[in-house]
């Protein structure tokens, strides 16, 4: 053999051996799971907001989490876009090529280098009693602090992504605007905010998708109470905090649950990342 | 300069690797973290004696006997003593009793550091019939303090916890409200309030929230400098949880806390040698002297009686059939 096709084959393997790692997850959550399917229903127990946790009379429903995961990822996407999206035109239009704008990015994409805990703990000693203090919870803990921290955890993707695809609208476009007499607003209203939308919005599914996942921060800001929030200020659980919160003492049923919650996780961020993988593959083609 | 940089990463790794090799003595648990700064003060005189190298996660109660049953550790720290169908298909265990602690409810109301409680107010506090700290009931049972118009916020624990089973069992024996409403178990179904992981995690919180108050292990409060209430006993007295208090059983909320070995010791590949370790770290445990270091840092001594009848039930331990505990009274 020569050496090219030993290294062919080498990367062969080891790239079917990522698509291995990644089914053999799958199986194993979806067989941890299956009891916990098998007793409650898969449409039950994703449909049912009862955590039972008591012996005797357990039941298990992953509505609240679901919900819970859903909340505070939508919020803090809405709370992400009014920071991400000037910072992606400033860098990635405005002040592009400048030493200002590579600065400022680099800052931004710092941000998404710090660990979750750092994150929750500055969420705990500081987001939480501002929230006190403005009135808009009694403890601090809920739905809109863990949001909050989250929009802040998931700028840099979105705003990254964003300039990269707002970067991309091609010079000739906008020089032909240019030409016609429009000033700088219209050309970013009528040029590059028309042809780079599907990047822009595939950037930010990308972005929610890493905040569905969120644990660490998430856990020590929610509250980690298992009631189904309907208002930005009820405590909750998400499902990756929900996880972390039971899994060392459960067993039986509820660990088979906590699995289970695991896969629908699995299965909710992969649909969100094929999305906007979809979108961006239109996109670019 | 490059031919330098090589040989320090090599030398490090050599050392690295000669460290992992060489076989020092060593018995590895997992379990409860009720106990965990009691045993990790305990494990260390032992390592400091003997040599001997104790390695102890805390895991919870719940994990450390799940650990047991997987056979992957010398001994599980438990707060409970597990039901049949947590042990199901396991050899017998022996749990040996290990120390004394009490379930402690820590508040945080601003400039107030005696509370005095009953039953029927934690139970009020945590079924939300009672919400604010001005309530009626809880000034009538604290005459000298006046308590602020500051709302209740209850803290419990988020993971299964054999502190919540204590506790809940307590709760449950004196007031009909929570036995009705929660029950007993290692978690419960609360409705009120927030909830946090660990006992570190609870206390965290307590300190970080006005208006909080939740149920901890007493080291917690005591090492988190949080304030714990004094809670009424069956005669009718408020009782501070102090060492004292705890150890002669006149503060209610009291619990054991227990570590499992398996009675037949040859199970995994361990060798005998390892066995007799481990028997002779739990014969440390039920010393004389060790018990009494458990007031040092909060804890009381298990009880002389049950502490002669762990010592006993040593005795039964074997590797392959045959009893094998040297009896030690000096370390």
């Amino acid at each position: 053999m020569t050496k090219d096709k030993v290294f062919r084959t080498l990367l062969l393997g080891s790239a079917l051996l990522i698509v291995l790692v990644c089914e053999a997850v799958f199986y194993s959550l979806t067989s941890g799971a299956l009891p916990a399917f098998r007793s409650f229903g898969f449409f039950r127990f994703i449909g049912s907001s009862q955590w039972g946790v008591v012996d005797g009379s357990e039941h298990y429903g992953a509505l609240p989490f679901i919900m819970g995961t859903l909340l505070t990822s939508f919020v803090a996407l809405l709370l992400c876009i009014p920071f991400s999206l000037p910072v992606a035109f400033f860098v990635g239009e405005y002040y592009r090529n400048t030493k200002l704008a590579s600065w400022v990015g680099g800052v931004v994409d710092l941000l998404a280098g710090i660990p979750s805990i750092v994150y929750g703990l500055w969420g705990f000693y500081a987001v939480r009693p501002f929230i006190v203090r403005i009135g808009l919870s009694q403890q601090g803990f809920g739905i809109l602090t863990a949001s909050v921290v989250l929009a802040i955890m998931i700028i840099p993707y979105a705003a990254s992504l964003s300039a990269e695809f707002i970067r991309m609208v091609p010079q000739e476009l906008k020089e032909g605007a240019y030409s016609l007499g429009a000033t700088r607003a219209e050309v970013l209203r009528r040029i590059i905010l028309p042809s780079s939308a599907s990047g822009l919005v595939s950037s930010y599914i990308l972005a929610i998708g890493r905040a569905l996942g969120e644990t660490m921060a998430v856990t020590m800001l929610i509250g980690n109470t298992n009631n189904l929030p309907l208002s930005l200020s009820d405590t909750g659980n998400t499902m990756a905090s929900v996880i972390a919160n039971q899994f060392g003492e459960a067993d039986g049923f509820k660990l088979s649950s906590l699995i289970a919650i695991g896969l629908v996780l699995f299965l909710i961020t992969a649909a969100i990342n094929f999305v906007g993988h979809l979108i961006i593959k239109r996109n670019t083609l | 300069m490059k031919a330098i940089r090589t040989s320090i990463i090599l030398s490090m790794l050599a050392g690295l690797f000669l460290t992992s090799c060489s076989q020092k003595k060593e018995i590895t648990g997992a379990g409860a973290t009720f106990p965990e700064p009691y045993y990790n003060l305990v494990f260390k005189n032992y390592t400091d004696k003997t040599g001997t190298n104790v390695s102890y996660g805390g895991v919870g109660s719940g994990g450390g006997i799940r650990s047991l049953k997987n056979e992957i550790i010398d001994f599980a720290g438990t707060d409970v003593i597990p039901g049949k169908e947590d042990t199901e298909g396991m050899m017998p265990v022996i749990y040996i009793p290990t120390c004394r602690g009490a379930v402690v409810l820590s508040y945080n109301i601003p400039n107030i550091d005696k509370l005095r409680l009953t039953a029927d107010l934690i139970a009020g506090i945590y079924l939300d019939s009672i919400n604010n700290w001005n309530d009626a009931s809880i000034q009538v049972a604290n005459p000298v303090i006046v308590l602020p118009d500051l709302a209740i916020t209850p803290v419990y624990r988020s993971d299964g916890s054999g502190t919540t089973y204590n506790f809940s069992q307590y709760m449950s024996s004196v007031s009909a409200n929570w036995k009705n409403a929660l029950g007993v178990g290692k978690s419960l179904n609360f409705t009120d309030g927030i909830a946090a992981k660990g006992n570190p995690g609870v206390v965290g919180t307590i300190a970080n929230t006005p208006g909080a108050i939740g149920y901890i292990g007493s080291e917690y409060a005591f090492s988190m400098n949080v304030p714990a209430a004094a809670i009424m006993n069956a005669n009718s007295q408020f009782i501070e949880p102090t060492t004292q208090a705890i150890a002669d059983d006149s503060y209610p909320i009291t619990c054991t806390t227990w570590i499992g070995i398996y009675k037949e010791q040859h199970y995994a590949g361990r060798s005998i040698e390892q066995a007799k370790n481990t028997l002779d770290l739990m014969q440390f445990m039920l010393d004389a002297e060790t018990q009494k270091s458990t007031e040092a840092i909060h804890y009381a001594p298990v009880p002389e009686a049950d502490r002669q009848n762990a010592l006993k039930a040593l005795e039964e331990v074997t590797y392959d059939g045959v009893r094998i505990l040297v009896k030690r009274l000096k370390w």
